[in-house]
């Protein structure tokens, strides 16, 4: 749900990083944190438990700059990935504006990915969310480890729609910020096609 | 279901801004401030300097959102209010119009009694307000042609990320 308040000159939008546990949704977010200027985010709020889990969520808010001179804010979150968080990772959606997938390349975790996708789509739905038509990229992770599976099969297999897809490392921030520019820019195609 | 984007026009800001500083007055609080369900902040009156606003709209969505799981469980359409007591400030936090968050941060120099029956009169007035931003009756809006993301080109997007 985009907000555009008037009066204060902004356009507020929600971005959604999805995918199963240990991902790399949380470390995407925290690269974003550490390479953006100190004038153009907020706070990282994290919710997470000793273990440094995502318990609840993370947070970030963005300043990208100015459009027509209104203020172009992002907020972006995080889900907890683990299985048994869905209740929260369903309230979460409400009102996102668009969703980066982050998938893990290992074999092992192909199945957590489908399954997430799956659940991805059926908590959008609830929302009355359309992941068909919903701005949605592939974030296909972990690709500096040695047994990641090839790009083509996750694609060919964990491919929604003809959504963007993004090779990344988010420890050390390999095309996360691509991937992020991408959602972003077809979140705001959609607001321009919306008002129209 | 699916909400809506929520689009704040001046004058509608004035009318819930109007709301907003009485409120404030009235319960001398340290802030209020709007936000939507979603987390997005909407107003806020107060002590910006101190307090993280945007963490807090964040925040308080996220406390409302479990609330309101929480409500459901039990079988509770929702939990209309939320307190939370600290030692130096207090959080009250109540739902108007299913949609929006009311949030009044408070201390000593106010109490729970009269905060809650300041809100409660806010809380009928900024239903009437929203009810109209929400669901504006027909004509009412001002022009399409005045909405800033029906200008947004290829180009300015792309500046916003340098390139």
């Amino acid at each position: 749900m985009t907000f555009i308040n008037y009066a204060a000159q902004e356009i507020n939008c929600k971005i959604v990083y999805y995918g199963p546990g240990l991902g790399g949704k949380t470390t995407s977010l925290q690269y974003i944190h550490n390479r953006t200027l100190p004038s153009a985010r907020g706070k990282l709020i994290s919710l997470a438990t000793e273990t440094d889990r995502t318990l609840f969520f993370d947070f970030l808010p963005l300043d990208l700059g100015s459009i027509r001179g209104f203020r172009v804010r992002f907020h972006l979150y995080t889900v907890p990935g683990q299985v048994f968080y869905d209740a929260s990772r369903k309230l979460i959606l409400r009102g996102a504006d668009g969703v980066v997938f982050v998938a893990d390349s290992q074999p092992e975790r192909f199945d957590a990915n489908l399954e997430s996708v799956r659940n991805l789509e059926i908590n959008l739905r609830a929302h009355g969310f359309d992941l068909r038509t919903m701005p949605y990229v592939l974030q296909l992770n972990k690709r500096d480890l040695p047994r990641a599976m090839p790009v083509e099969e996750l694609t060919n297999r964990l491919r929604y729609k003809d959504e963007p897809v993004f090779e990344t490392v988010a420890t050390k921030g390999t095309g996360v910020f691509t991937a992020l520019k991408d959602v972003s820019r077809q979140v705001l195609g959609n607001l321009r096609r919306g008002a129209a | 279901m699916l909400e809506s984007d929520l689009i704040l026009y001046r004058e509608d800001n004035e009318r819930v801004m109007e709301i907003i500083d009485r409120l404030y007055e009235d319960t001398t609080a340290r802030l209020v401030v709007l936000v939507d369900k979603s987390g997005q902040q909407i107003a806020v009156k107060g002590d910006t300097e101190e307090f993280d606003t945007t963490s807090l709209a964040s925040l308080t969505a996220g406390n409302v959102a479990a609330t309101d799981g929480l409500a459901q469980l039990l079988g509770e359409r929702e939990f209309t209010i939320l307190f939370h007591e600290g030692e130096r400030d207090n959080i009250h936090i109540s739902v108007v119009a299913q949609r929006i968050i009311l949030v009044v941060i408070f201390d000593d120099n106010s109490s729970l009694g009269l905060v809650r029956l300041r809100v409660r009169r806010a809380t009928v007035q900024l239903e009437k307000v929203f009810r109209m931003i929400l669901d504006p009756p027909h004509g009412t809006t001002p022009a399409a042609t005045e909405n800033p993301a029906l200008e947004i080109t290829d180009e300015d997007i792309n500046r916003l990320f340098g390139g």
